[in-house]
């Protein structure tokens, strides 16, 4: 209630008789104005004169007008300024509020996007044709992280994992060998057939397209900590939307239950 | 009364929850992290005093968010041999160097694109590159940016490479100089 302590009362009876659109789209105004009118000693207090014999709770007539008109004139424009002043401090303080609980919002559902994406999966763009004819050029996959963190990988599961050459660009394998598992080194057409085991920590990645695929086969063993998440869901296009099928290659080397250990 | 007073805190506690997990978990894996150093294989700069006093270390993820380190820092990546753990060592060399190792398969070797070679200050008593070679830059957890515990070693981590482990020719001399 600056306005109205501050200010001399004609500041008050002017806001009352010509209302700005500032100031009736305050709630309490009204209803405080009005009160403090009804106060004798604050309209004397203010010293200026014949104002205070007027206004009581009665409407104003016509000298209370022109005296108000004659007070404006003299010191309207400072109040006029003081008025601006504090209806734009009081916009400004709006504006601030409706930014900040505009930024706890955006910050809010930031957080739960990250943590969907970190955490439950994500949609994945594949591009590239190592992957034929299981997934090939421009084809949308749901790939879900929930595996990835508890260590459900397994062998045969389509992953997309971190290059390892370039940790920016992902790469969209299936998981031929986990940890200790043997896998072949050599190519499906070689003769002599070399075999390898993969190292701790790691895993065996290969493109179902072995003709055409860039893998373990050329890089090595992938640390299991690059991969992001397991593909399970093909979602375009449309006639192909369904789970992953196994892989078609059969380089997957089976090991074979300990039957004897019960 | 009481019953849907009840029900008002649970539903402020449940919104509270809903907003105050999110963020959390946010801050935790994309800003910083606080960890406590176990093993003596970056002394004497991280646990001098050994077992008995453990240094806690502030792990700033934002620093590491676009894969950007330099020769000299200690940072924590998520070891090779175990998925579940993670080491924290120093950067020796980036890929392109070549460098001599101390105790891996091949005296002198170029580290490879991609990848870091990282040393544990406590030569003899750590497990890095020297043992399972170069790593992988997307293994890159963290930077170790300050030790917070205990007080009286409450300090900013510098750069700084042991003089006897530079790289012996550096992919990444010429940038050096002139920046």
């Amino acid at each position: 209630m600056e306005l109205c302590a501050a200010g001399p009362s004609p500041t008050l009876l002017r806001c009352l008789l010509l209302p700005r659109g500032r100031h009736q789209s305050r709630d309490s105004f009204p209803l405080r104005g009005c009160l403090l009118l009804q106060t004798p000693f604050h309209l004397e207090s203010s010293g200026r004169r014949s104002i205070s014999d007027k206004g009581l709770g009665e409407p104003p007539d016509t000298r209370a007008v022109g005296d108000l008109g004659r007070i404006w004139g003299r010191t309207g424009r400072r109040e006029e300024e003081e008025e601006e002043a504090d209806g734009h401090e009081e916009m400004l303080r709006r504006a601030l509020g409706k930014a900040l609980g505009l930024v706890g919002y955006t910050v809010q559902y930031g957080c739960i996007a990250h943590c969907a994406f970190e955490y439950i999966g994500e949609f994945v763009v594949c591009s590239g044709p190592s992957m034929k004819p299981t997934i090939v050029d421009n084809d949308v996959v749901f790939s879900e992280h929930l595996s990835r963190h508890l260590f459900r990988i397994e062998k045969g599961d389509i992953v997309i994992a971190k290059s390892l050459s370039d940790p920016r660009m992902n790469v969209c394998k299936r998981v031929i060998g986990l940890e200790g598992d043997k896998v072949c080194t050599s190519g499906p057409s070689d003769i002599f057939k070399t075999h390898t085991y993969v190292p701790l920590g790691h895993v065996w990645l290969e493109g179902d397209n072995l003709k055409n695929s860039s893998d373990s086969r050329s890089y090595g063993p992938v640390p299991y900590a690059l991969i992001r998440g397991r593909v399970c869901m093909k979602l375009w296009p449309p006639h192909s939307v369904g789970p992953m099928k196994e892989s078609p290659t059969g380089r997957i080397i089976k090991t074979k239950p300990h039957s004897d250990w019960d | 009364m009481a019953q849907r007073a009840g029900r008002l805190y649970l539903r402020a506690f449940v919104g509270g929850f809903f907003v105050a997990v999110p963020v959390t978990v946010t801050v935790l894996d994309r800003v910083a992290y606080v960890a406590r150093v176990e093993g003596t294989s970056m002394q004497p700069f991280l646990n001098p005093e050994g077992v008995s006093a453990c240094d806690v270390v502030l792990l700033n993820r934002w620093r590491v968010r676009n894969y950007e380190v330099q020769r000299g820092d200690i940072v924590s990546v998520v070891s090779p041999k175990n998925p579940q753990q993670k080491i924290i060592k120093r950067v020796i060399a980036l890929e392109g160097d070549f460098i001599r190792t101390l105790s891996y398969k091949n005296r002198y070797l170029r580290v490879p694109d991609g990848h870091l070679w990282i040393e544990g200050d406590h030569r003899g008593h750590s497990l890095d590159s020297n043992s399972f070679g170069p790593v992988s830059v997307g293994l890159l957890h963290g930077h170790a940016s300050h030790i917070i515990w205990p007080p009286n070693r409450w300090q900013r981590i510098e750069r700084s490479l042991p003089e006897d482990r530079g790289p012996l020719l550096s992919a990444h001399a010429a940038e050096e100089e002139e920046g």
